[in-house]
This record gives structure tokens, sequence and C-alpha cells, in this order.
């Protein structure tokens, strides 16, 4: 069975199977945003563009979530973190394949994979992305 | 036009079974009241977050003190300060000559399940607030060149004031090993650098006219857009570091409205959430340069947290700020016994936290 998108909207599946993130860009402001708006969170106009994401990043922020926070039912110890596009320079919160805080250091290169969480009963009925 | 805090009024912050929120405010309300004089009042406001629906009319129903206008505010952990705008900003229009601010809360255990997080984010583990403050903390130990211990050792200062006051959760004393020691929640901060939500009640009677403790002002600010690790904790964002954060938005304004700066504060209550949000506040309400922090902390020219800030006392949302408020007092009156700070005559109270929003209070004497 097709695992079903974590939500509407945050990104596109592709022929190969590698995921896209969806987001917005303003001329008028000249900056990107995640997910994608209809309005511009920076300057408020609206002539916002969609456009997809590039997926090479680096890393900005990271640690570990060892507690399962409420509403999740995902594997716990799961890496969370920022980090930032390289080409559209946007940070972007983000769970990280990595678990393990100590095997990460700032700036590393880093790259959007799609992850798999589970849906109730499902063990990878959802279908989310993290950087890896 | 002058204000003066005639009345101040507590409920412990702790845990407590049966016990519910309306009662928590009456026990406050009914102090602060009776510390006044009972004065007549002509508004009341009730900072809560998870109240619910009319909760200042239950605990003023149950006094048989209805008929003012009531109002309910919420601005997350700053509803306290926001709900003092208010009444502050009324009384200086000359609406009232008399207003009731009070806080009440009683929260979920665990970490702060909000409504703030839409139910995708919360499956995803994107709603994980505590490992927000891990990212900002992680930040600011890179870029204030501190360490962990450093952590540990505002864990210690403020464990150390709260075993002195009566009305925190936390009344022992720790070491910097044993607050390395406890548990990580989210590298780098581990349990003991974060406080605990939970529940309490804090009221202040405001009066208009001049002499004893005056609340000189009362801010409020949200967030610019932009910031990605912010307490509006947008999914993106950009680089942050022209944008200036709410708490420096609101501390900015309110020394301008009291006419002092930084240098005059004898005594400060702020956002302790984690044990890296205070150090964080000390740049961010020009307590001490960014990256002075660790100087500030080794040789401090101000008071924090006297009370022993959230990571003592808890923190019930909607009373928090009301409550840093009413410490202010008790400590610019000189009546806080074994914490007073020496000649305590300026003071400011600040809160962060959901939307985002940033309160800071300032009171002298």
């Amino acid at each position: 069975m097709t695992p079903r998108a974590i939500a509407d909207g945050m990104f596109e599946t592709t022929t190969d199977g590698s995921i896209a993130l969806i987001g917005g860009y303003s001329p008028t402001s000249a900056k990107y945003h995640f997910p994608l708006l209809d309005t511009c969170p920076y300057s408020g106009a609206t002539d916002v563009q969609r456009v997809l994401l590039s997926r090479d990043a680096t890393l900005w922020a990271w640690t570990a979530v060892t507690a399962a926070p409420p509403g999740y039912t995902g594997p716990v110890p799961y890496g969370f973190g920022v980090v930032e596009l390289v080409r559209e320079q946007l940070r972007i919160i983000t769970r990280l394949r990595e678990a393990d805080p100590t095997r990460l250091e700032f700036g590393q290169p880093m790259t959007l994979v799609a992850d798999e969480l589970p849906d109730g009963e499902v063990p990878h009925g959802v279908l989310t992305w993290a950087f890896a | 036009m002058g204000i003066r805090i005639t009345g101040t009024g507590l409920h412990p912050f702790g845990r407590f079974e049966g016990t519910t929120p309306t009662d928590m405010g009456v026990h406050a309300v009914r102090a602060a009241l009776a510390e006044a004089g009972n004065p007549e009042f002509q508004a009341a406001f009730c900072a809560t977050a998870y109240g619910g629906v009319a909760s200042g009319h239950k605990v003023l129903g149950a006094l048989a003190l209805t008929g003012v206008p009531i109002v309910d505010v919420e601005a997350g952990c700053a509803s306290g300060g926001a709900a003092l705008q208010l009444a502050a900003g009324a009384i200086r229009a000359g609406q009232y000559d008399c207003a009731l601010v009070f806080g009440i809360e009683k929260m979920p255990k665990g970490i702060i399940r909000s409504s703030f997080f839409e139910p995708w984010r919360e499956e995803a583990g994107l709603a994980a607030t505590p490992a927000y403050f891990a990212l900002r903390a992680q930040r600011l130990l890179r870029e204030a060149g501190l360490t962990k211990e450093h952590l540990a050792e505002v864990v210690v200062k403020n464990r150390r004031n709260g075993v002195h006051n009566p009305n925190a959760m936390f009344r022992k004393e720790v070491t910097v090993d044993e607050v390395l020691a406890s548990r990580v929640v989210c590298e780098p901060l581990h349990l003991w650098m974060l406080c605990s939500p939970n529940e309490g009640a804090a009221a202040l009677v405001l009066q208009r006219g001049e002499g004893g403790v005056q609340l000189a002002s009362a801010r409020l600010r949200s967030h610019l857009p932009g910031s990605v690790l912010g307490e509006a904790t947008p999914l993106s964002g950009i680089d942050d570091r022209d944008i200036t954060p709410p708490s420096t938005l609101a501390a900015r304004d309110a020394y301008a409205e009291a006419g002092i700066g930084p240098d005059d504060l004898d005594v400060v209550e702020c956002q302790d959430t984690d044990a890296a949000r205070e150090l964080l506040a000390y740049q961010e309400l020009d307590l001490c340069a960014p990256g002075d922090q660790a100087k500030l902390l080794a040789q401090p020219t101000v008071v924090v947290n006297p009370s022993g800030g959230l990571l003592s006392k808890g923190e019930p949302l909607g009373a928090s700020a009301v409550a840093q408020v009413v410490e202010l007092v008790h400590q610019l009156r000189g009546e806080a016994g074994p914490r007073q700070v020496d000649n305590a005559r300026v003071g400011l109270a600040h809160t962060v936290g959901r939307g985002a929003n940033a309160a800071c209070v300032i009171v002298t004497r």
C-alpha cells in the first residue's frame, strides 16, 4: 500500500521515488519560504510563486528527541534540527536521519530524503521528509 | 500619571490534586485585595492560556465580585504581561482608578501540548517543544562561547534562590554535577535544565496614584517576521541576525516608557524556561553584550531570578508573569526575607513564549 503523505502540499514524489519539498518564492521580497503559502511570510507580498526547493543543504542546528512528544508515534530517539538549503539560503526545521547528536557537526553537507513513519498499526504508513 | 501596586497575592506553584484553577485564583485574588485594603476595582483582567471559557468570571463569581468588565487575556507565556499592559493603559487613560490583574493556570503534565501546532506537525515529530529549546541552546552555546557547565550553573543559581521561596515547587539545592547527571531530554539540555509546567495563581491590585511601588511600564511585543528559531517556531526562516527578537522589542519599549535603562536595574525576574533561555535573555534585555553571558553569570551586576525562577517555581503560563511582578514588589518593599536583594529600587519582569509574544514589566519605588 502506498503510504499517505504526512500533509498535503509539502512535497512532490518524483518518478524515481525521491521527493522534493514544495516552497514559495516572492520576487518582491526576493526570499524563499517553506511550506508554500499564499502570502510571503517575510514581507506580506502576494506574488508568491510555487517552486521546488533544492535538496542540498548544510547542517545548522541539531539535537535528538529522546521521548515521544504528544501526537507522535514514530521511533525514538529521532534526529531533529535545522538545515540551510545551499541554493535558497533558507533554513528549514526538519527530522534528521541521524539520531546520535555526537555524530553530527555544524556545517556538514546534508541531503533531502524520504522518511516513513507509522500510521497507527501500519508500520510505514506515512511518508514524510528528513535530511541525511 | 502614576500607577501604584497596592496589593499582591499568590497561590503557591506546584501540583495540587483536586484544586481547580478557580480555587487558586480565589486564593490569590482574595489575598491581593485584602493587602490593598479591599478597594473597589472597576475592571479585572485574567491571564490564562489553558483555563478555558470565562476563567476570570469563574474566579470573581466565586468571590461575588462580578459586575465589572472581566477580560481573559491569552498571550502564551507572556499572558500576565499582556494583562498588565491592558490594565495599566486603561488606568493611564483615565478609564479606571483601580484594576485587578490576576493569572491562573493548571497545566497538563509533561511536554506541553499546544493547539499552536497543527496535528500533522505533531505526527511528524516536529512539535517537540524541548527540541526547539535545545536547538536554540546549541546555537547560543556556539555563538556565545558557552558550555553545558554554564547551563548547569544557571540551574544551580536559581535552585539555590528557590530554597528560600516558600511558593516554589522545587526547594532543594543542586550541584553542577547533579544537573549534568540528570537525563538528557534533548542534547544539550538535561532534565534539570528545563522548567516544569505546573499549577498556580497570582494577583495584583493596581491603583492610580504616586508613592510606594509603582508600575512604571508594562509592554508586550510579538515577533517580527523571519526568525526560524524564535518562539514562533515557523517551519522555515532566514538568517535572523538582523531581526530584533520580541524580548528586545518589549524591553526597549518598557525601558523607554519607564525612562530608565538596563544599567538602572537592581533585580530581574526573567524567563528561564530552560537554562539557556535565561542566558539568552541577558543579551535580549541588554543586561550584557551578546557573548558576555559568562561574565555576567560569574560577576553579576544585577540579581537575576531571586525567586528561584521558573526552574524552581515551575511555569503555570497565565500566572507566571503576574507572579514575577509579585516577587519584584516584595523585593522593592524589602519584604523578601532571606532572598532579599539589598536596596532594590528598580526591577524588571520578563516573559516570552508562544506567539511569539514577549512582555517586559518594570516596577520602581
